[in-house]
């Protein structure tokens, strides 16, 4: 691309622990996005360096990140993202088949995750069958089947009422206590509070880091 | 192992899209369809000439030699045959006597005239009967067998008596329930005593080899054709295995009998059954080449369909590629995925062309000529279709695998 060079993020150094729940805040081109992106190893910093679970993921190439995705990132979208063609079932399979997890197994796996986020009766339910609450749960369940060490939610409340955010969000709190490392990208304080930690960004730096609540012990 | 569920997971993916859009993936297809169809009903026709040729032929001995005026088989232009014709003389009844008296690697040596005559018994008559002049080796040379009565036997060869033996369909066209031997038949005024009947024989290259009148030479060159030179020698090797040895003795014989110098080239030439089949097998290359043009071409205009179709595919499904890319995916797995949906299209394609060219097969053999689809033709059919698939899949799904993550999942 040609013209001036746009800093995204600049001198943004941060450290989250296995376990914490933590909400990302910051109004649209604050750069949270390309925070998230950077977290969730879909891009790379131009310079600079990001260390997830010991690895240097800064100098890693695209095939690397892929399994680093696949490993270690589970993602829930706003939109939740999930294959409109493919059953709940199939679509909280699909990591595990990028895993080259063997068929029996990936099956019962992706029951369990589903089972997990309250939707053991749905599995064989098409996107379209069910309603925004259960397709961000399939989704969730499909961040979650690998047992990743992030779950990373942006804006996952944002194409839901009120009412179904909560429950979801009531599913993000129990996740957390069971040891799950949460990052969530949000723009409304009222689904950040739900957080234990809260990075508010501006202009590409981080303008505060506020704890709301000690994490729970980690496992 | 992990290859294997991938693929199968690359499939049914491919078969959700392709069922998703079921009339855009059949008119993708269309170019494949239609070369799949074409070099499929090519294949069979070529298998089904070639059959249908091989077996009308085999009344031609594979070890009989054919000398006549002329080659069968001919590189020249037609003026330049015909000029070549003209120059030699033709052959004689003495040469093929010369030849019957000379010859020691053969087992059989028959001058041979035929023309189509006006045969009659009675009020009944049949035109356009082969009317074949020979000798009793012929039952040799022709392949033939007698059902009833006899062949033409040595003295009838050497004497004048207007005897034949008659072909079965001219037995069943002139005498219907009658016996035909003992009875008299006519051609050219001239009356002949039916002696025998031939066994059927069916037809070579599309002629009856039923509908023939078999006659003495001498009596059909006094009586019929009024002239000295006959059309052939057909001569019958004592043993196929000595083929060569046996057409060089002929060659050789027959420069003797014509007194040829050392340095003049032949006159005559020998023909056997083995210069038709170079002949076909000329002809069905032709036609195989010029089917295998208009299949490359529907194959090519069909890939470039397929390209686009997948093009479009690549682009509707972004979002798509971004989220697997985000749960996972390496470029290996989406280059993949989008392969093999295009694979998965050319192959449906090719499914279908196999139908049609299975339907049309049934349609030639029923009507025209036996036509035969083997499993050679439709394997290389299928193999042709994955082929043009995943050739003209390749650009589409390098695209989809070299996609950013960031901007696919950005995409709506």
């Amino acid at each position: 691309m040609g013209g001036e060079t746009v800093h995204a993020l600049r001198d943004v150094s941060l450290a989250i622990q296995r376990g914490e729940y933590v909400a990302i805040m910051g109004p649209s081109g604050s750069g949270k996005s390309t925070l998230m992106n950077l977290i969730g190893c879909l891009d790379t910093p131009t310079s600079g360096n990001y260390e997830l679970n010991g690895a240097h993921v800064s100098d890693m190439n695209d095939n690397q990140l892929a399994e680093i995705r696949n490993h270690e990132i589970g993602f829930v979208f706003q939109t939740f993202n999930l294959l409109s063609r493919s059953n709940a079932l199939h679509n909280v399979e699909l990591p595990l088949i990028y895993t080259g997890m063997p068929a029996e197994e990936r099956r019962q796996v992706a029951l369990d995750a589903l089972a997990q986020v309250g939707l053991a009766d749905r599995v064989h339910h098409k996107p379209n069958e069910l309603s925004g609450g259960q397709r961000q749960r399939v989704a969730v369940a499909r961040a979650l089947v690998n047992k990743p060490s992030i779950l990373l939610a942006d804006e996952p409340t944002g194409n839901l009422d009120t009412k179904t955010g909560d429950e979801i969000m009531a599913l993000f709190a129990e996740l957390s206590r069971k040891g799950n490392t949460i990052i969530l990208v949000t723009h409304e304080e009222e689904i950040a509070k739900h957080a234990h930690r809260i990075l508010r960004i501006r202009d590409g730096l981080i303008a505060s880091d506020e704890k709301l609540a000690a994490p729970p012990p980690s496992q | 192992m992990r290859l294997l569920a991938e693929l199968r997971e690359s499939v049914a993916m491919s078969w959700d899209a392709i069922r998703a859009n079921k009339m855009r993936s059949v008119l993708a297809t269309l170019g494949i369809v239609i070369g799949i169809i074409t070099v499929t009903l090519m294949g069979a026709a070529i298998n089904g000439l070639d059959q249908a040729f091989i077996k009308s032929i085999s009344s031609l001995g594979a070890d009989v030699f054919y000398v006549s005026r002329t080659s069968w088989w001919n590189n020249d232009s037609y003026d330049s045959w015909v000029k070549m014709a003209r120059r030699r003389p033709r052959l004689r009844l003495e040469e093929a006597e010369a030849l019957g008296r000379q010859l020691t690697l053969a087992a059989a040596v028959a001058p041979e005239e035929d023309d189509d005559r006006t045969v009659k018994y009675r009020d009944r008559s049949a035109t356009m009967v082969d009317i074949v002049g020979t000798t009793e080796a012929y039952l040799q040379t022709g392949s033939v067998n007698v059902a009833q009565g006899r062949f033409l036997t040595a003295a009838d060869s050497q004497g004048n008596q207007p005897v034949c033996v008659i072909g079965n369909d001219v037995a069943t066209n002139l005498f219907r329930a009658e016996s035909p031997l003992g009875k008299r038949i006519k051609i050219e005024d001239q009356s002949f005593l039916v002696v025998g009947v031939l066994e059927k024989q069916g037809t070579m290259l599309g002629w009856s080899l039923d509908n023939r009148v078999i006659i003495p030479i001498r009596v059909s060159l006094a009586v019929i054709w009024k002239r000295p030179d006959i059309d052939q020698v057909d001569i019958k090797a004592s043993g196929a295995a000595h083929l060569d040895e046996a057409r060089e003795e002929i060659r050789q014989a027959m420069r003797h009998i014509r007194h040829l110098k050392p340095d003049e080239p032949d006159n005559f030439a020998i023909n056997q059954q083995d210069q038709l089949v170079q002949l076909f097998h000329n002809m069905t290359r032709t036609i195989a080449l010029i089917g295998l043009c208009v299949t490359s071409l529907a194959l090519f205009v069909g890939g470039i369909g397929i390209m686009n179709i997948m093009f479009v595919s690549v682009v509707e499904r972004t979002r798509e590629i971004g989220v697997r890319k985000a749960i996972g995916a390496k470029r290996r797995n989406i280059l993949l995925q989008f392969l093999i949906e295009a694979a998965c299209i050319c192959l449906l394609g090719g499914l279908i062309g196999l139908g049609i060219a299975w339907l049309v097969t049934l349609a030639v053999t029923r009507w025209l000529f036996p036509a035969t689809l083997s499993g050679i033709i439709v394997g290389l059919a299928l193999l042709v279709s994955l082929l043009t698939g995943v050739i003209s899949g390749f650009l589409p799904a390098w695209r989809a695998a070299r996609m950013d993550p960031v901007e696919a999942l950005r995409s709506e």
